[in-house]
């Protein structure tokens, strides 16, 4: 591979672009013309570099370092707002066995068909990303306890619902199993934690068969709809005696 | 003489927990008491923010080894004495036997030397906010009007009730907007623990008892002293705010 060019006038002296720039040319970004600007040219370059460091190069979703990040911002958020948030593990079900039966190209196409599964499930604010090997991590902002089980599922389905052609009149049927667990409300909670709660949902899901969701019990409510009830009623206006 | 110990905790987050502590704090010191506010909301502390300090040396150094206690010990805007948690404790927000027995410790060394420790707790009914609590004499619950604020703050009153056996919790209600409001809500809060918490205590013939300490009316000047990071007793001690808390202090003291 031929090097792109370099602005002739480096400052300082000393910046060696040579390596930046192949990988950013292997992953096909263009950058701007250098006669607009040494540095509009130069921030592309690091913008390219940051995307670069922050995607998976097989699936294009986020990879492990960006998802740690997300994980860190959202776990301040939920520490202040209280609002609720779940993460999702989820590992492709045998997938060793689509590796020894058929390669690791296969294994290559099954691994992009799923992370173009589990990219469409998402919304914006989510973050879907390659945890490592066969496993992948979500994070769910805002996502109510009720809706979690729903949201899996969603997600189970949409995978399962894929076949991936690995050969010419070869196609692999995939699932996935998922484990979740939501951020423990008003506690500032620790990424490994919050992982580790959600893999061994993930471990239960395998256990009891693959191919399914399994979520972490939310905590049960210490106040009843009676008691919430008596709590919001008639005497708003009356005062009361101690 | 050994300090008195109260907890101040509130269910609900961001209901102005601390913002009450540390007034309270000041309030309490005017009438002469040496006061320490002890920041043991371990995963998210923020009364350094609120009172404006910036500490070099946190319970976390003192939990380490790396400080003594007494280094530790802040004074604080408002003549009274901060122990102040820092970010640093992150890894303190799971109750391990190792936090159980740092707090004990460290709390057990400074009830000697003040006559009120005010222990500024984490929102929630984490294990590590109950237990900080039951290392409490007393227990102050902040709520607000608000509908959520009511169902944790009840949830908490709850809890403590069936886990610690408390019979008294003290109430206040921030951010009130009628003149009646804080004593509606003591009733009704009382209302629910009549009918549903007592009746399921181990001792229902003694029942809980909700002690209402005041209600603090919003008002413009608390968002303007959590702004420029004051002291509201100290920035505005006239206004109808500074007046309620002292009202508080006073019924504490009672």
């Amino acid at each position: 591979m031929s090097t792109p060019p370099v602005p002739t006038d480096r400052s300082p002296e000393t910046l060696r672009l040579d390596a930046a720039l192949q990988l950013l040319q292997q992953s096909g970004l263009a950058l701007p013309d250098v006669a607009d600007g040494r540095t509009a040219w130069l921030q592309a370059v690091v913008d390219g570099l940051c995307n670069l460091s922050s995607r998976d190069p097989l699936t294009g979703l986020a990879n492990r370092r960006q998802f740690e990040l997300a994980l860190a911002r959202e776990i301040d958020r939920v520490a202040r707002a209280g609002e609720p948030a779940l993460v999702l593990m989820i590992d492709i079900d045998h997938f060793k066995q689509v590796n020894d039966t058929h390669g690791h190209a296969a294994g290559d196409l099954v691994l992009k068909e799923v992370a173009r599964a589990l990219h469409d499930c998402i919304r914006p604010m989510d973050t879907v990303a390659r945890f490592g090997g066969e496993e992948f991590a979500m994070i769910l902002p805002n996502c109510p306890p009720a809706f979690g089980l729903t949201v899996a599922e969603r997600i189970r389905l949409k995978v399962q619902g894929r076949s991936v052609g690995v050969a010419p009149g070869v196609d692999v049927a995939v699932t996935v199993s998922l484990g979740g667990a939501f951020a423990p409300q008003w506690v500032r909670s620790s990424a490994p934690l919050w992982i580790e709660r959600a893999d061994q949902q993930l471990y239960r899901a395998k256990a009891e068969g693959r191919n399914r969701a399994c979520l972490e019990q939310p905590p049960v409510s210490f106040v009843s709809a009676e008691e919430k009830g008596l709590l919001f009623s008639v005497s708003q206006f009356q005062d009361d005696s101690e | 003489m050994s300090a008195s110990i109260i907890a101040v905790t509130s269910g609900k987050g961001g209901v102005g927990k601390t913002f009450v502590s540390a007034n309270l704090a000041c309030a309490l010191a005017q009438r002469g008491e040496r006061v320490l506010v002890l920041d043991a909301d371990l995963g998210l502390a923020n009364l350094d923010v609120v009172l404006n300090l910036f500490p070099k040396i946190t319970l976390h150094d003192v939990f380490t080894g790396k400080s003594d206690l007494e280094q530790a010990i802040l004074p604080a805007p408002g003549n009274f004495s901060v122990l102040l948690a820092g970010s640093g404790l992150v890894e303190y927000s799971r109750l391990t036997p190792e936090v159980r027995d740092k707090l004990l410790e460290v709390i057990q060394a400074v009830t000697p030397r003040f006559d009120r420790i005010i222990l500024d707790t984490g929102a929630g009914i984490s294990d590590v906010v109950l237990y900080t609590i039951s290392l409490a004499d007393e227990v102050l619950i902040v709520a607000t009007p608000e509908p959520t604020s009511l169902t944790d703050a009840y949830a908490t009153i709850k809890v403590l009730a069936t886990q610690q056996r408390r019979r008294r919790m003290r109430l206040v209600v921030n951010q009130t907007n009628l003149p009646n409001e804080a004593r509606v809500i003591r009733g009704q809060l009382q209302q629910v623990v009549d009918r549903y918490v007592t009746p399921a205590m181990a001792d229902p013939g003694q029942p809980l008892k909700l002690e209402l300490l005041g209600g603090v009316p919003s008002d413009p000047a608390v968002r303007e002293a959590v702004q420029k990071r004051q002291l509201l007793l100290e920035m505005l001690p006239g206004c109808a705010a500074s007046k309620a808390i002292g009202g508080v202090a006073d019924k504490l003291r009672a």
